[in-house]
């Protein structure tokens, strides 16, 4: 992780061809230095985070004024710091009385904030949570009054994050597990406190930092989907290969519970939704064995979406994963603990994200935790079934083999489709999808819970989300649509984006059908759809003309009284 | 450690952490004698000469300073 300063150097370094985000911080201590880290951070990872900072201790000023600078910035993104020596400030001075209400009121605060940035901007908020300070006053038995400043401070950290469920723009970025991983002496820094207000020490900035770009990326789409294991003294101790099964080390017993606990650990990974995938030099029938026969192993082959072992070079390997799974190498982790491997990966490609994982097993936990690689801003019942839907996908790649005739095969897959607007069951989908897709999506606009809601409830949209389903199994929702009326003659297809995992099944053709008969029934006399360029969406370039769309300057026009239906093999469900 | 060596250090930490390579500091330096030098990178400067000379200073120290010299007294009694 890079110090303060070298945060500090980046910020004169070239930021005119990064992603600019507008982001407002504010904050009731000193928080000039924290801006600093952020925008630093920021250049790392391909942003150029516009950071205005408020005047000192104006959270709520700013957000309860309607003519202050934070609606006139009209930032993408607010941090918001609230301090837990303010907060001790404001206990201090209530009556004992009052003392067991301070979460309560606390969260009254934050609601308000809340609803008026809702009501009158778009952006969404990062909530810092609350570090802990022990007064001390009630020593042990604070946790057991209500009053005692630790239980109140403990429950309003609760509150917050029930508060957060419910809130789709609102989001918490947990610094208190910071200070619990690095301890408050080295989180708080006394005479900096005392002379300038700052209640973040300068070691700790960059971490803080990096908490706060982590969510910016997600929340800019940039999320890591797929987890690549080397095998042999990664997954479990030994060598498969030499040792054999009844000699590696996993279950209960020595340095096989440090696999053990580190399988349970991928193996909540992969229940979130990160695919795994297993890239190990062994012989595939070898590499298998311990997944389908020993006891203790944790992971089983129902988990690994797809599974390489053979003797090739590891960078190949990934690559032929990374085309099956058609995802990117940036949104790909390798773990090996082999550091000839790892280097010739990252060295041959670049992208692909590999921890320096520790020599000692028993410390890849402890390492892996810190860094944080898996942030997320959704999460959806569907994540679970991602891995299954993958290895189907491997099933239906051989069966597509045996037909000649593309046709017979779409037909023999018996497809359906539910065409639904967007609601409330599945705007989290939705909303998600927008996040994730790179490669299939035109406008690459990307939507919050709370935009898709917004657009569902908008007379001048109309939104489809399209599901595929067929005799293998169900792709859950896999494309979205939202038309903007521009006029009474013109609807502009504001999103297109479908997940690579149902190309080539005609779903194209599906959705174009069912759009231009919509258009059709409401009057309009034409449908106009735009390509924007992106590092990531070139597959796309020539979609509207390959559908037929004639060119308009920037864009791309269909019109409704000339269209006839395309061929589709998907049926509607 | 001696003053002078006292002094090349803190220097050092200066020209790093300013990134300006021609910083010169003297006793009797100040932050009206070096432009980068103001509330803000204070507080940078004062826990790079800590984490450098692995001391730690007081908060009432820290107000005190006038000018690099008396930052070396407070060092000389802590080395």
């Amino acid at each position: 992780m890079h110090t303060f300063s070298q945060l500090k150097k980046n910020l004169k370094k070239d930021f005119s061809s990064l992603a600019p985000v507008k982001i407002a911080l504010l904050g009731d201590t000193a928080t000039q230095l924290l801006a600093q880290a952020i925008r630093g951070a920021g250049y790392d990872d391909g942003f150029d985070l516009q950071v205005w900072e408020a005047d000192f201790n104006q959270v709520e000023r700013q957000v309860f004024d309607d003519t202050s600078e934070l609606f006139e910035y009209k930032p993408d993104i607010i941090i918001i710091f609230h301090s837990t020596h303010k907060l001790l400030a404001k206990y201090n001075k209530l009556k004992p009385a009052e003392r067991s209400g301070l979460a309560q009121g606390r969260m009254d605060l934050i609601a308000q904030i809340n609803d008026k940035v809702k009501e009158q901007l778009k952006s969404k908020i990062i909530y810092y949570n609350y570090t802990e300070i022990d007064d001390a006053v009630f020593g042990n038995y604070a946790g057991k009054i209500t009053s005692s400043f630790l239980f109140q401070l403990r429950k309003l950290n609760f509150e917050l994050m029930q508060f957060a469920v419910n809130q789709n723009n609102f989001y918490l970025c947990d610094i208190s597990t910071i200070q619990n991983q690095v301890g408050k002496n080295s989180f708080f820094h006394s005479s900096v406190y005392i002379n300038t207000e700052m209640v973040l020490s300068l070691e700790i900035l960059p971490a803080i930092a990096l908490q706060t770009t982590g969510l910016i990326k997600v929340l800019h789409g940039k999320i890591k989907k797929c987890l690549v294991l080397d095998l042999d003294n990664t997954l479990w101790g030994g060598i498969i290969g030499d040792d054999g099964i009844e000699n590696i080390q996993v279950g209960s017993l020595g340095i096989g519970k440090a696999f053990t606990e580190f399988q349970y650990w991928i193996k909540k990974m992969q229940q979130r939704g990160i695919i795994l995938a297993v890239c190990s030099k062994n012989t595939e029938s070898v590499a298998r064995e311990p997944f389908e026969k020993h006891p203790d192993m944790v992971l089983r082959l129902e988990d690994i979406a797809v599974f390489v072992a053979n003797w090739e070079n590891k960078a190949d390997n990934i690559r032929h994963i990374q085309s099956i799974l058609n995802i990117g190498f940036d949104s790909m982790v390798f773990l090996d603990d082999n550091p000839f491997e790892r280097n010739l990966v990252r060295e041959n490609i670049p992208d692909i994200t590999v921890p320096e994982l520790p020599e000692d097993p028993a410390e890849y936990l402890e390492f892996l935790y810190p860094l944080n690689l898996f942030e997320t801003i959704s999460f959806s019942e569907e994540d679970n079934e991602r891995t299954k839907q993958y290895q189907v996908e491997a099933q239906r790649t051989v069966m597509q083999q045996k037909f000649t005739n593309e046709d017979d095969f779409l037909k023999s897959l018996e497809m359906r489709s539910l065409v639904e607007p967007f609601n409330k069951f599945n705007t989290p989908r939705v909303s998600q999808l927008s996040l994730r897709s790179n490669q299939f999506n035109l406008r690459t606009v990307r939507y919050t819970e709370a935009d898709i809601e917004r657009i569902a409830s908008d007379n001048n949209y109309a939104s489809f989300s399209f599901t595929l389903e067929d005799k293998f199994g169900d792709n859950g929702l896999i494309c979205v649509i939202v038309l903007k009326k521009e006029d009474n003659d013109s609807l502009f297809i504001e999103t297109w984006l479908m997940s690579c995992r149902v190309l080539k099944r005609g779903m194209e053709n599906f959705v174009l059908n069912s759009i231009i008969s919509y258009a059709k029934e409401q009057g309009y006399q034409y449908l106009k759809g735009e390509y924007i360029p992106t590092a990531k969406n070139e597959m796309v370039k020539d979609h509207y003309k390959n559908l037929g769309f004639t060119q308009d300057n920037n864009y791309w026009v269909n019109y409704v009284s000339t269209y006839i239906n395309k061929k589709s093999f998907i049926t509607v469900k | 450690m001696e003053r002078s060596e006292i002094l090349k250090k803190v220097n050092e930490v200066f020209i790093d952490n300013l990134d300006n390579d021609d910083i010169v500091l003297t006793e009797n330096s100040s932050a009206d004698d070096i432009e980068e030098w103001d509330s803000l990178t204070h507080v940078q400067l004062v826990v790079a000469v800590e984490k450098k000379l692995n001391i730690r200073f007081n908060a009432k120290e820290i107000q005190s300073w006038k000018n690099v010299g008396e930052m070396i007294d407070s060092i000389s009694t802590k080395l």
